[in-house]
């Protein structure tokens, strides 16, 4: 099988990681995987439920290594989450692994009742989540699951940025008593700093510190904010970058600063511009009274464009240079003298 | 100290009992499934009475028995047969669907005795295979009872745990059809027929077993078979709904009608009649 295709597409972008130091590491599922076998080598009441999806999940040598700890459901994710709920309230911990696209809207009801309405410890995993499936076009495109989950009472949201992030949210995951759901893409991705993740990744992560701009990403977008603030320095502009880990519940005390201290913010997320992490944030801010020129970078609400995830982040500015390019135009709009 | 076996004759004075009881608490809900809960009382009765090991001393206990109602509108049979194992007392039913009661119109977890949250069909059967399943990992002793709405199986999410269950060889895992032939629209072979049930099952790797589902004897013996034919067993329970109140057998208003004043004590009269 051929190695992830790293998260960054031009060359531009992966030079600049170079500079900035940043290390390629792994594909987010191989993190899963490894931190999820060392987990259930270490403790056999931990399971992984699959439907079909052990190969994508890159769980072949999980079931090898622990056959009796991974349960194959087949092509029927209605059941993966029944069945993994039903697991878990015999008191096992259970990690159920789905394409994020089905998971989180075929298996919406399951997750809803038997998981989080129920209040059992499952955490559910959407793999090759956002558009890492990009050319395989509207079927297999996730661009929901932030706005379907959050919607949901009981369950945290998390999109890790980076394999650091991962494997701190599979571990926090396998003891939170609550359910859980987890987003990973298919790329390779840079870690993002040095500095270890923060062990509850409820908690954001800052990145580069500013207050001219404050850019705002979860998941796979995070590494493009990064870039964009190290390019947006050379235009004389101090950005502030946040990961954060966790779409729902919010890391309020990092975004409230933001807010308060940035003139422009902007959020950047692999997810339609409807219901995820730039709604969430726009809802904080507004309703603590703050009104910062604010700019949502998402996928638009329009017929679906098909293509690579490279393909799809350049259309949509998801890229360093869409990314840099909209926050000088806000901070035009902001008005900002530079 | 062993308590002495419920005849064949008590346990179906009980059943008269929680049917009285049953439209005791949903005429002062006003509010219910009545007709369905009527059709499962005997096979809740025989299951909680006489199969399986549960009750309020063993309820944490990992090695008790597990019954999740699929068919959760007619949670008010399972409240009935709960209060009277005593998980709580029957005054609680006072505030059946009363606001910000815990005794919903469907079961919940903060009740105890309620395995699963359920009420929204088809998630019974995917939740019991996932007991099911650990009770095989850990070589645990329990079996897994999940009850059925014959309506309920046009619902795609138990054909998949069916399947899954035959796969997996989940002889503890006995899944019970309340097969009284209604549902809300009208009959369900008229909805979306369903027939044949036990060819169905039989052809997804399931023992099936055709029964008097108001029988209390045909009750015990189905539901009291021994786990060790490497086959989940299905029983298909022919139940009338609205059973034991004349004017409601059968007639598919009452799946949740609720009964005015004159119509309850009429029915109340029957049920109290059954009693004597």
């Amino acid at each position: 099988m051929s190695a992830p295709a790293p998260s960054l597409h031009s060359a531009e972008a992966k030079a600049r990681a170079e500079r900035l130091g940043l290390r390629l590491g792994k594909a987010n599922l191989d993190v899963f995987a490894e931190a999820l076998t060392e987990l259930a080598t270490a403790d056999r009441n931990v399971l992984a439920v699959t439907s079909d999806s052990r190969g994508s999940g890159k769980l072949k040598p999980f079931g090898e290594a622990l056959p009796k700890q991974i349960v194959e459901v087949g092509i029927a994710e209605q059941n993966l989450v029944g069945v993994a709920a039903g697991i878990a309230s015999c008191g096992k911990t259970v990690f159920a692994v789905s394409p994020a696209c089905f998971l989180a809207t075929r298996s919406l009801e399951q997750i809803k009742n038997d998981v989080c309405y129920s209040d059992l410890p499952v955490a559910l995993v959407g793999i090759s989540a956002g558009v890492s499936y990009g050319a395989l076009g509207s079927t297999h495109h996730s661009l929901h699951d932030f706005a379907a989950l959050r919607a949901i009472h009981n369950v945290t949201v998390l999109a890790p940025a980076d394999n650091r992030e991962t494997r701190s949210s599979i571990r926090w995951a396998a003891t939170h008593d609550r359910p859980v759901y987890l987003r990973f893409g298919k790329a390779a991705l840079y870690d993002l700093s040095d500095e270890p993740a923060p062990r509850d990744p409820r908690v954001a992560s800052l990145l580069r510190d500013g207050d001219d701009v404050a850019l705002i990403g979860a998941g796979e977008t995070v590494i493009h904010c990064l870039l964009a603030a190290d390019l947006l320095a050379e235009h004389g502009v101090e950005s502030r970058v946040l990961s954060i880990p966790s779409v729902k519940p919010l890391d309020e005390s990092a975004l409230l600063a933001a807010g308060r201290e940035c003139r422009v913010v902007l959020t950047a997320e692999e997810h339609s511009e409807h219901g995820g992490l730039g709604d969430a944030v726009a809802r904080l801010l507004l309703g603590a009274g703050m009104t910062p020129v604010f700019r949502g970078v998402a996928i638009p609400d329009e017929d679906t464009y098909t293509g690579s995830q490279a393909d799809i982040f350049g259309r949509y500015g998801l890229s360093m240079e869409g990314i840099a390019d909209r926050a000088l135009r806000a901070l035009d709009a902001a008005r900002v003298v530079l | 100290m062993t308590r002495p076996a419920l005849t064949d004759q008590h346990l179906r004075r009980k059943s008269a009992e929680y049917r009285r009881d049953v439209l005791r608490a949903i005429y002062h809900a006003g509010a219910g499934h009545t007709g369905g809960s009527l059709s499962c009382i005997d096979i809740l009765n025989v299951l909680y009475n006489r199969v399986m090991n549960i009750s309020p001393v063993n309820w944490r206990d990992p090695l008790r028995d597990r019954y999740v109602q699929s068919k959760g509108h007619s949670v008010e049979a399972l409240y009935v047969v709960l209060a009277d194992k005593g998980f709580y007392p029957f005054e609680s039913l006072e505030k059946l669907c009363r606001g910000g009661s815990y005794f919903v119109g469907h079961p919940t977890r903060k009740i105890p005795g309620i395995e699963m949250n359920t009420g929204a069909l088809g998630h019974g059967l995917p939740v019991s295979v996932g007991m099911a399943i650990a009770g095989k990992l850990d070589a645990a002793s329990y079996r897994v009872f999940t009850l059925l709405g014959d309506g309920e199986l046009a619902e795609g999410s138990n054909w998949e745990a069916a399947m899954c269950a035959a796969h997996y060889k989940l002889d503890n895992l006995t899944a019970i059809i309340d097969c009284n032939t209604l549902q809300i629209t009208g009959a369900t072979r008229d909805v979306c027929c369903n027939e044949p049930l036990d060819e169905k099952f039989t052809s997804f790797g399931w023992e099936v077993l055709c029964i008097d589902g108001h029988d209390v004897a045909e009750l015990t013996t189905a539901l009291s078979r021994p786990a060790a034919s490497g086959k989940p067993t299905c029983i298909i329970a022919r139940t009338v709904k609205g059973r034991g109140v004349s004017f409601m057998e059968g007639v598919v208003k009452w799946h949740h009608g609720v009964p005015s004043a004159d119509e309850f004590a009429v029915a109340m009269a029957e049920l109290e009649g059954a009693l004597k």
